[in-house]
């Protein structure tokens, strides 16, 4: 019971260690996200002055989707299921996870999807143009010969996804150390478990919604094109059916690592643990019944835009309860500005805004104005940024001392958070003010007016880029050279993951260990 | 123990794919045909029904309705494409017929297929064709001609509030796909 890792390149190949496993989707996501990053920045070159100085409109087309493509399923998915895979049997008190070779196969697969989405940048006639959103007919009839290596690309995501999900499913349902009942459970798990059965549920639609468009173009199909009596706008209900319940995959764990960061450092219990158990799974039921906000200005009866409208609109309740709890667990609290922390609160508060701009949108005859402009752009960015990934990362800085065994530096992880915060502010918040302006999104020229803004975001994105670095650096010099870390790491924190030395050992509760 | 465990894992795996396969499955051929019917039922996007089989002509002359012929190209489709006139009164219950005129200016083959589309969509439902050119594609030969019919009733029971309708087609050129005599599409057509 006691052997170690294998030796040398095998053991990350045939590895079937769920911390083996998590590290890697976490460096596989890291990469990503500096990949992500260079298509974000090669955006943001191009705006950073009106006019065409450094891309082609149709390479600007490009960079654009493949960010989008990039960021939401190779940077901030895989990173949450290595949190998970690190994180959720630690905190049940599980061995491993349930399947640890389908665990594997779940995450081999990822790089060669990217692989093969990434090789369409090579490719004649260039890669997806058409937006992460892939509309037809964009994506069918005008879409560039490659679309059909984004296509599979996208099924083995699926695959992958769906496969990280049933594992995490079925590690939490039957894997629990005796007496860790469900209403005992930290709340990254309760999250991870409703979000893995979101992935389940949806992942599939996104699968068939790429098959249909792979049937429309080689089969000579027409469920997405008019002439042979399909819809276009098809299209976009079955992608947002998929598209919505995707947006709170990627916030609902989010939301479980900020709910065990703030107590830790607040030193006091979470708030309204139950009522942030129900909010989670109100979030996910209401993720299916409100996509076509996302579509208010495609031409719907009035009776939809008001239901939608409302729907949307209902989802600020249980996100409401939430932001209540994190505020006041840490209210009157003996509060620490630690850098998990630090990242943690900028969440709450930069997440919030997110959300208000998310309000604004979700009012339907606003909407039409906004639509597809910057503003739509800055609060998406509002919510994935300082939502998603400012949460990794906190995370990250939170359990990376029990990964390694080693503390990582203060000083340079507050500087990675300030030059995060300013830069993300900087190249967001000015987004607003050009959308209201009427600035449209993905276009790669703009009107003078809008100078000023563009120019403000651009030198946010690239001290944004640079953070990044500073914390690539900070890993990296954590795991070959750090201060040795406590059991315990933090005064404050509480949970199974906390009992186990620091680094957890390649084996962790082997034999379960006892919940009262 | 470590048996029941592993017995539990594999059958809630198989129902966790069980459930993945059905969201699959709803994707592909549930939600397509229910988005046609939702179409149907609500008028959205102005679809028309299919061929109308018309009932006892009872016409009511005591309402006038404006219907309004637009034609409109898809993309590069060359063809010449207008409808024989702009606009006519009819009354309810009344078949009326028009022709649109379809010209291929061109020196090859080519077939067409019109694609309707009606405002208000709450008169979708209540506007109905007993012939239409677009229930078929229209294959013109180079340089060809042809007057297409299409003959409709506007329902009796019209809302009240519908004094205009407009009924438009666009034309796709389909001369690729029906050349390539591809099986596969199962979806019912509705135009």
């Amino acid at each position: 019971m006691a052997h170690g890792p294998a030796k040398g390149i095998t053991r990350w190949l045939y590895t079937t260690n769920h911390k083996d496993i998590g590290s890697m989707y976490l460096w596989f996501s890291f990469l990503m996200f500096l990949l992500g990053g260079v298509f974000a920045l090669v955006i943001r070159a191009e705006l950073f002055e009106p006019g065409l100085q450094i891309v082609e409109p149709e390479f600007f087309n490009q960079m654009t989707t493949m960010h989008g493509l990039v960021m939401v399923f190779g940077a901030v998915m895989p990173a949450f299921v290595g949190l998970a895979n690190w994180m959720v049997p630690m905190m049940i008190g599980a061995p491993d996870m349930a399947l640890p070779r389908m665990n594997n196969w779940s995450f081999w697969i990822l790089p060669f999807a990217f692989a093969m989405l990434a090789s369409t940048l090579f490719m004649e006639g260039g890669a997806p143009n058409f937006g992460w959103t892939f509309y037809a007919p964009l994506s069918t009839t005008y879409a560039p010969p490659s679309v059909t290596f984004f296509i599979f690309a996208v099924h083995i995501m699926g695959a992958s996804s769906i496969m990280g999900a049933i594992n995490i499913i079925a590690t939490i349902l039957n894997m629990r150390a005796p007496g860790m009942t469900l209403m005992k459970m930290p709340l990254f798990v309760w999250t991870w478990l409703i979000t893995a059965y979101l992935l389940i549920a949806v992942m599939p639609v996104l699968a068939g919604v790429v098959t249909m468009m792979l049937m429309d173009i080689h089969f000579g199909t027409s469920f997405f094109s008019a002439a042979g009596g399909g819809d276009p706008v098809l299209f976009q209900h079955v992608f947002w059916f998929f598209g919505h319940p995707e947006v709170y995959i990627m916030i609902l764990p989010a939301f479980g690592v900020v709910s065990a960061i703030i107590p830790t450092f607040a030193r006091k219990p979470l708030f309204g643990y139950a009522s942030m158990v129900y909010a989670t799974a109100s979030i996910a039921f209401l993720s299916f019944i409100v996509w076509a906000h996302h579509m208010f200005t495609v031409g719907m009866p009035i009776a939809g835009e008001l239901f939608f409208m409302y729907a949307t609109m209902l989802i600020a309740v249980p996100t409401g309860v939430k932001v209540f709890n994190w505020v006041t667990t840490m209210f009157k609290g003996s509060m620490t500005f630690e850098t998990p922390m630090l990242f943690s609160v900028a969440f709450v508060i930069l997440f919030t805004i997110g959300g208000f701009s998310g309000l604004m949108l979700a009012i339907a005859p606003a909407d039409f104005q906004y639509h597809d402009t910057y503003f739509v752009v800055a609060h998406f960015h509002y919510v994935l940024v300082p939502g998603a990934i400012f949460s990794i990362t906190a995370g990250v800085y939170y359990w990376l001392p029990k990964w390694c065994g080693n503390m990582y530096d203060e000083t340079m992880g507050k500087m990675h958070f300030w030059m995060a915060f300013i830069g993300l502010n900087l190249t967001f918040f000015p987004m607003h003010f050009a959308g209201l302006a009427g600035m449209p999104r993905r276009i790669p020229d703009y009107n003078m007016m809008f100078a000023d803004w563009n120019m403000i975001s651009s030198v946010g994105a690239f001290l944004f880029g640079a953070a990044q670095l500073l914390f690539l650096y900070n890993v990296i010099a954590t795991i070959v050279s750090g201060k040795k870390a406590t059991d315990r790491v933090w005064e404050g924190s509480h949970g199974l993951e906390w009992t186990v030395p620091s680094p957890a050992p390649y084996h962790t509760f082997s034999t379960p260990p006892e919940v009262k | 123990m470590a048996g029941e465990t592993e017995k539990a894992n594999v059958l809630l795996s198989a129902k966790l794919v069980a459930l993945g396969v059905a969201m699959f499955a709803f994707a592909i051929f549930v939600m397509p045909p229910l988005y046609d019917v939702f179409c149907e039922i609500t008028g959205l996007n102005g679809k028309t029904g299919a061929q109308y089989q018309a009932r006892e002509i009872t016409v009511d002359t005591s309402r006038e309705i404006t219907v309004q012929f637009v034609a409109t190209n898809n993309e590069a489709m060359p063809w010449v494409f207008e409808p024989g006139v702009k606009s006519i009164k009819v009354h309810p219950g009344q078949p009326v017929d028009v022709i649109y005129r379809a010209v291929n200016p061109t020196n090859r083959d080519m077939v067409a297929q019109a694609v309707p589309s009606l405002v208000p969509f709450k008169a979708a439902q209540f506007f109905h064709k007993t012939e239409c050119f677009c229930f078929n594609n229209q294959p013109l030969k180079a340089g060809e001609t042809a007057e297409l019919g299409l003959q409709f009733i506007v329902d009796l029971d019209v809302p009240k509030q519908v004094n205009t309708i407009t009924l438009s087609y666009t034309l796709f050129d389909i001369t690729d796909a029906t050349e390539a005599k591809v099986a596969g599409n199962n979806r019912a057509q509705t135009p």
